[in-house]
């Protein structure tokens, strides 16, 4: 039964930052942009946000952990909108291949990510490393409530990056089917031709969808950074998020571009990244037992061939240019 | 387009271009890796280094010296053959992101034959069987996704990318289990037999020859054959393809085959020619790289030599710039991503012209 509690607790772990990805890729993917620089986002998120911490924790001498999670979450997300917004910049203003831009960035991001981390870790002589005020603020549970056994420890002992998590999917759900603005977005994904002739700003829609999902997925990579039962404790390690950007543009196809069928599709996934640690199979060697998620993905892969319906389908217009002119 | 509604035209309105000629295209593709060369130094003066003296030390590093020169070509040469690898499969527009994991896994084989028939069989033979195998492992690994996306429509960039990781974390079972070094104090997989290593020809094993042999062999390929051509009908247009009467599914295929096993060629000269051993490194990130290649070059056999060899250039010399200055190694592949995303912009320059608005008041019609 312990066992079975902590495995729990340790794939929703495992599945945040692969939430995080997800729902910043759903809402890229709405607009009619597949951003496949996920991976280079979350990159430039979590170095920007490991560097904005340990800044801060250095230029104060009492830091405070709130101040600390806010720095932490804004530096993380304005540099991945950094990303992102080249991303926008390339495929939406200069309609350069959006496959081919998404793995620029991807390499970009990943390049940018060790490059800054190694150079923070050369000025603090030797490696970077936060102190234990801020690891606490990224690993901490809820007081008093996560006190209550089982319960406490199933619900309220997470850091405060999984309930923001959650919340954004089901907040992302009501956006995208409930508000004039959230429809509007997905007239662009579908059809932008009609979307312009209906009077919507097919371009502004397209920019503020791509950098503010590109910002999301940046949390992402804060959160492997920063937490450490499943990352690596607010310290660089070099192509410590290598991995989970692509996992997280697959669950999206998993997920049939649905925020609330995210959380139920990364903690799947997430939970197979870790399960050798805690169900070892005694004929499956651990390192093919780790190779699980990828096999898992593949099978989605495969298996969604099977069930196409029309609530299933990728937004029409995906990966597709828009050029006004050419209408 | 009418105006008649506007009262004003647009400052500026963005027009397609007719057709650059292609020495103005050349210039602007090459002054697009000047701006990000430029946007680099910026970095490095941002850093308080002198990026002259650091792009200097690049190239010195890099290819001044014989052994320089010879490291440099050593990155350059599997480089090469994997953005070789990619072309057909890119000009179907098929993402092929799966050539680390091709690559990979034709060094796995490659490495089965030098480890375990290296006393069965004569050098030479050794090298051509192993040559075959790793080649015919690649290419079914790379017929795989192919497979599903001919069938089903499947998505095959995120299907290569899984098979990547599927295929480095098989050689670390292999690394832990059935083909450790027993001798060694940490998991490794024991060093080749010098029977099982390939020879050199100026100090560089017969790897190059074989790349650019290859380099001849895709551009006809390419250009001057049937298959060359219905690659390129796919890639334009499926229906298209479809209605004049070819096989697509065939065509998909059969080119994912020669696509996968170009790298799993790759993978054999990176174990049998430079590491002499295999590991979760082995493909040392090439088959990304390679993308960046492939596509700088328009898919050009010729440009890929010229390409890989530039980013070889930044890569050796960004280890040098590390042991001389201690900026991180990571610095090759900013460069190399401000590269791509300059060039990938200066397309549009290439594609599209401003017209910005008349003087003259109504505008023209």
């Amino acid at each position: 039964m312990d066992t079975f509690l902590n495995f729990v607790v340790a794939s929703v772990l495992a599945a945040t930052p692969l939430l995080f990805g997800t729902l910043g890729e759903i809402l890229t993917e709405k607009s009619g942009h597949l951003n496949l620089g996920v991976e280079g986002m979350m990159f430039m998120g979590g170095v920007a946000g490991l560097a904005g911490t340990y800044y801060y924790e250095q230029a104060i001498s009492e830091p405070n952990k709130f101040v600390a999670a806010f720095i932490g979450v804004f530096c993380a997300f304005l540099c991945a909108m950094f990303g992102a917004l080249i991303y926008s910049f390339l495929t939406i203003t200069l309609r350069a291949n959006q496959n081919v831009t998404g793995l620029a960035l991807t390499t970009f991001g990943t390049g940018f990510g060790n490059f800054f981390g190694e150079i923070l870790g050369t000025a603090a002589g030797g490696y970077v490393s936060v102190g234990t005020v801020i690891k606490a603020a990224f690993d901490e549970g809820i007081p008093v409530l996560k006190d209550i056994p089982i319960i406490g420890k199933l619900l309220f002992g997470y850091n405060f990056m999984v309930y923001a998590a959650v919340a954004l999917a089901i907040l992302l759900s009501w956006f995208l089917s409930k508000t004039k603005t959230g429809l509007n977005l997905r007239a662009v994904g579908e059809s932008p031709a009609t979307a312009d002739a209906a009077g919507i700003p097919v371009t502004l829609y397209k920019y503020v969808a791509t950098c503010i999902g590109g910002g999301i997925c940046g949390l992402g990579g804060l959160y492997i950074v920063m937490n450490s039962a499943n990352g690596t404790g607010g310290v660089w390690v070099h192509n410590s998020i290598s991995g989970y950007g692509w996992l997280a543009v697959a669950i999206v196809i998993f997920a049939t571009w649905n925020p609330i069928k995210a959380i139920v599709c990364s903690l799947v996934i997430g939970s197979l990244s870790i399960l050798p640690y805690y169900y070892p199979i005694s004929f499956i060697p651990s390192a093919i037992y780790e190779i699980f998620p990828y096999l898992a993905t593949v099978a989605v892969l495969i298996m969604i061939i099977f069930r196409k319906k029309k609530n299933n389908l990728p937004p029409a217009s995906l990966g597709l240019a828009y050029f006004r002119e050419e209408r | 387009m009418t105006y008649e509604n506007v009262k004003k035209e647009p400052l500026v309105r963005i027009a397609k271009r007719p057709e650059l000629p292609k020495k103005k295209a050349i210039l602007v593709r090459i002054s697009s890796i000047f701006v990000a060369l430029l946007l680099g130094g910026l970095l490095i003066l941002a850093l308080g280094y002198n990026p002259a003296l650091v792009y200097a030390d690049i190239i010195k590093g890099s290819i001044l010296s014989s052994t320089a020169l010879k490291s440099t070509i050593k990155i350059a040469v599997p480089l090469l053959g994997a953005a070789l690898a990619i072309a057909p499969a890119f000009k179907m527009k098929f993402w092929n992101c799966g050539a680390e994991g091709q690559i990979t896994i034709g060094a796995i084989v490659a490495t089965y034959f030098a480890l375990f028939q290296v006393d069965n069989l004569p050098s030479p033979v050794l090298f051509i069987v192993a040559f075959a195998a790793a080649a015919i492992a690649g290419g079914l690994w790379g017929l795989i996704p192919a497979f599903f996306k001919a069938r089903w429509g499947s998505n095959e960039t995120l299907f290569t990318l899984m098979l990547n990781y599927i295929a480095i974390g098989f050689v670390k079972y292999l690394r832990v289990g059935p083909w450790m070094d027993k001798g060694q104090m940490f998991p490794k997989i024991p060093m080749f037999d010098k029977a099982a290593r390939l020879p050199e020809v100026f100090g560089i094993h017969i790897g190059w020859i074989i790349v650019l042999a290859l380099v001849i062999f895709i551009y006809i390929y390419m250009t001057r054959t049937k298959h060359g051509y219905e690659i390129a009908v796919v890639g334009e247009s499926v229906s298209t393809a479809r209605y004049s009467g070819m096989n697509v599914k065939k065509i998909i295929m059969r080119t994912m085959f020669l696509s996968g096993a170009i790298a799993g060629i790759v993978g054999w000269m990176m174990v049998c020619g430079t590491n002499y051993t295999l590991s979760d490194t082995t493909a040392n990130g090439y088959g990304f790289t390679a993308i960046v290649v492939a596509w700088l070059s328009k898919l050009n056999p010729f440009t890929m030599v010229a390409i890989s060899a530039f980013l070889a250039v930044l890569q050796k010399g960004s280890n040098t710039i590390q042991t001389n200055f201690g900026i991180p190694a990571s610095a090759s592949e900013v460069l190399t991503g401000l590269i791509l995303l300059c060039m990938l912009g200066s397309e549009f320059f290439i594609n599209y012209r401003f017209v910005f608005r008349k003087k003259t008041v109504g505008g023209d019609k």
